[in-house]
């Protein structure tokens, strides 16, 4: 079992250009902008990448107030994915479902709130803190609605992997998939970044918030007048399954996971590592038993930073700059989506082995000479045979995490 | 100023209640059966009924009065003196 192939059989999304995997792909393609202008509590207006999904499409109006947004993401990504998959649980023993989602950061939302109300409503009183304050907050938060939603009793947990968080949750299912712990992992990211102040405020104290009178412009990775992230929210979930168990009911089979990879900085709170980068993405093409010449996408991390699309780009170069690889970008579309980031912009990507399109960046008018690697695709989607993509994702504390994905073959 | 009666803390109740079982028909409600029977509450939810009553109408309900919010007929019964206080 601990060799058994791994493969995605549903995908279920929100971001700020979709709310499922043909309209994100449809308006990556179309070059479309998810990035608006919004109002944060003592901000005043930034830019921001927000999700319009229906809430209670799947809970109920009680449970979506009792829960957290990342929460009500999380449920509405996981029925999605199901669904998509043509999987009925009820069919399943939900011992052996477990679910597994990237989180960034988890709990800002709810604190803020409280102790917002607490000075602003409550003249400092803590009885008036909430009760739900605790079931919000706690790190499975987002995980646990899922199960509470869908009646899974198998295991639920988050990863906690800054931005790198996406990939580490589909790198989790994948893991127990092949242990035998499950038969089903629901697994990826999510994030509600976007309904905290802090996380805008701590970008901008670090003058990495990404802004522009144009908000399809605040964030544009690679270009030389980039000048920062912009923050979204955003969640996607996939179902994965054993080869053998998809094949027997005769999934629909999106891709296979061939190579991963997670490893360390150890050098900086919150500046990339190039060496860490190369080490990172070469240990998970060793794991798939490929070569940099086999890999048709890199879907670069790129959030918008001078320093760190520089050094990003310094790492693609040095391992990709002989080989045809195409390069694209996913945050100048919609924004850095944090913990959901990794596994939203794969599926950007996904579509390509069907369609045979690689998606181009977005915003890049005066390419920085520093980003200019060999195979970006700067402006318009390029056809192309697509086999194999390699899906990076990288965070603050110096982690990163690298995917490959492969175009299913019997 | 006058008192409120039965029925106006009745409302005050049902309000509360309808802002917590968001997903239920609140106007049938029969004052004399359980709360919890008739519709979806569970423990959170008398708890938001108590937090919701602190918030709106400065009505502290001590723990060991819980069990006086079981059905509307008691809510309104036991909280009609501290409404009139």
């Amino acid at each position: 079992m601990i060799n058994e192939r791994i493969v995605i059989t549903g995908v279920g999304l929100t971001s700020p250009l979709g709310d499922n995997l043909n309209d994100f792909r449809t308006n990556l393609l179309e070059k479309k902008s998810g990035i608006v202008h919004t109002e944060i509590r003592h901000m005043g207006k930034v830019a921001a990448g927000l999700c319009r999904f229906d809430e209670t499409k799947y809970q109920p109006k009680k449970m979506r107030k009792r829960g957290t947004r990342v929460g009500a993401i999380s449920i509405y990504c996981a029925n999605e994915a199901l669904k998509d998959a043509g999987m009925d649980l009820n069919l399943y023993d939900k011992n052996r479902v477990g679910v597994y989602l990237g989180i960034t950061e988890h709990g800002n939302v709810e604190t803020e709130n409280e102790i917002h109300d607490l000075y602003n409503s409550h003249n400092l009183d803590a009885s008036f803190w909430s009760h739900h304050h605790n079931p919000r907050t706690v790190a499975n938060n987002a995980a646990g609605e899922v199960t509470l939603n869908l009646g899974i009793t198998g295991p639920h947990y988050t990863i906690g992997a800054a931005c790198a968080a996406g990939n580490l949750g589909l790198i989790q299912g994948l893991q127990m998939l092949r242990l035998g712990e499950v038969d089903v992992a629901l697994a990826g990211g999510v994030s509600e970044s976007t309904e905290t102040f802090g996380i805008f405020a701590a970008f901008k104290a670090q003058g990495a918030l990404g802004h522009h009178d144009d908000p399809a412009l605040a964030t544009r990775p690679l270009d030389t007048e980039r000048n920062g992230i912009v923050v979204s929210e955003g969640g996607a979930i996939y179902v994965l399954e054993r080869l053998s168990d998809a094949l027997k009911r005769n999934a629909k089979i999106y891709g296979e996971i061939i190579g991963y990879h997670s490893n360390s900085d150890a050098t900086d709170f919150v500046l990339p590592n190039t060496e860490r980068q190369i080490e990172c993405m070469q240990s998970a093409l060793k794991k798939a038993h490929l070569t940099t010449n086999d890999i048709d996408i890199v879907n670069m991390h790129a959030t918008g930073t001078t320093q760190g699309d520089i050094q990003e780009c310094e790492a693609i170069r040095k391992l990709f700059d002989d080989t045809n690889a195409s390069i694209n970008a996913t945050k100048g579309f919609i924004g850095h989506a944090m913990g959901a980031a990794g596994a939203l912009e794969l599926a950007g990507n996904l579509p390509s082995f069907n369609d045979q399109l690689v998606h181009s960046c977005f915003g890049i008018t005066n390419l920085d000479p520093q980003c200019a690697i060999k195979g970006l695709v700067v402006d318009q989607p390029i056809k192309k045979n697509v086999e194999t993509i390699l899906n990076n994702s990288f965070g603050m504390l110096g982690i990163n995490s690298t995917l490959i994905i492969k175009k299913y073959h019997a | 100023m006058a008192e409120l009666n039965y029925d106006q803390v009745r409302t005050h109740v049902l309000n509360i209640i309808a802002d917590i079982a968001l997903d239920d028909d609140v106007t049938s409600i029969k004052d004399d059966l359980l709360l919890r029977e008739q519709l979806d509450l569970d423990s959170m939810d008398f708890l938001d009924i108590v937090m919701e009553l602190k918030k709106r109408h400065k009505i502290e309900v001590p723990q060991e009065d819980y069990p006086q919010l079981a059905t509307m007929q008691s809510c309104v019964t036991y909280l009609t003196p501290k409404f009139n206080q």
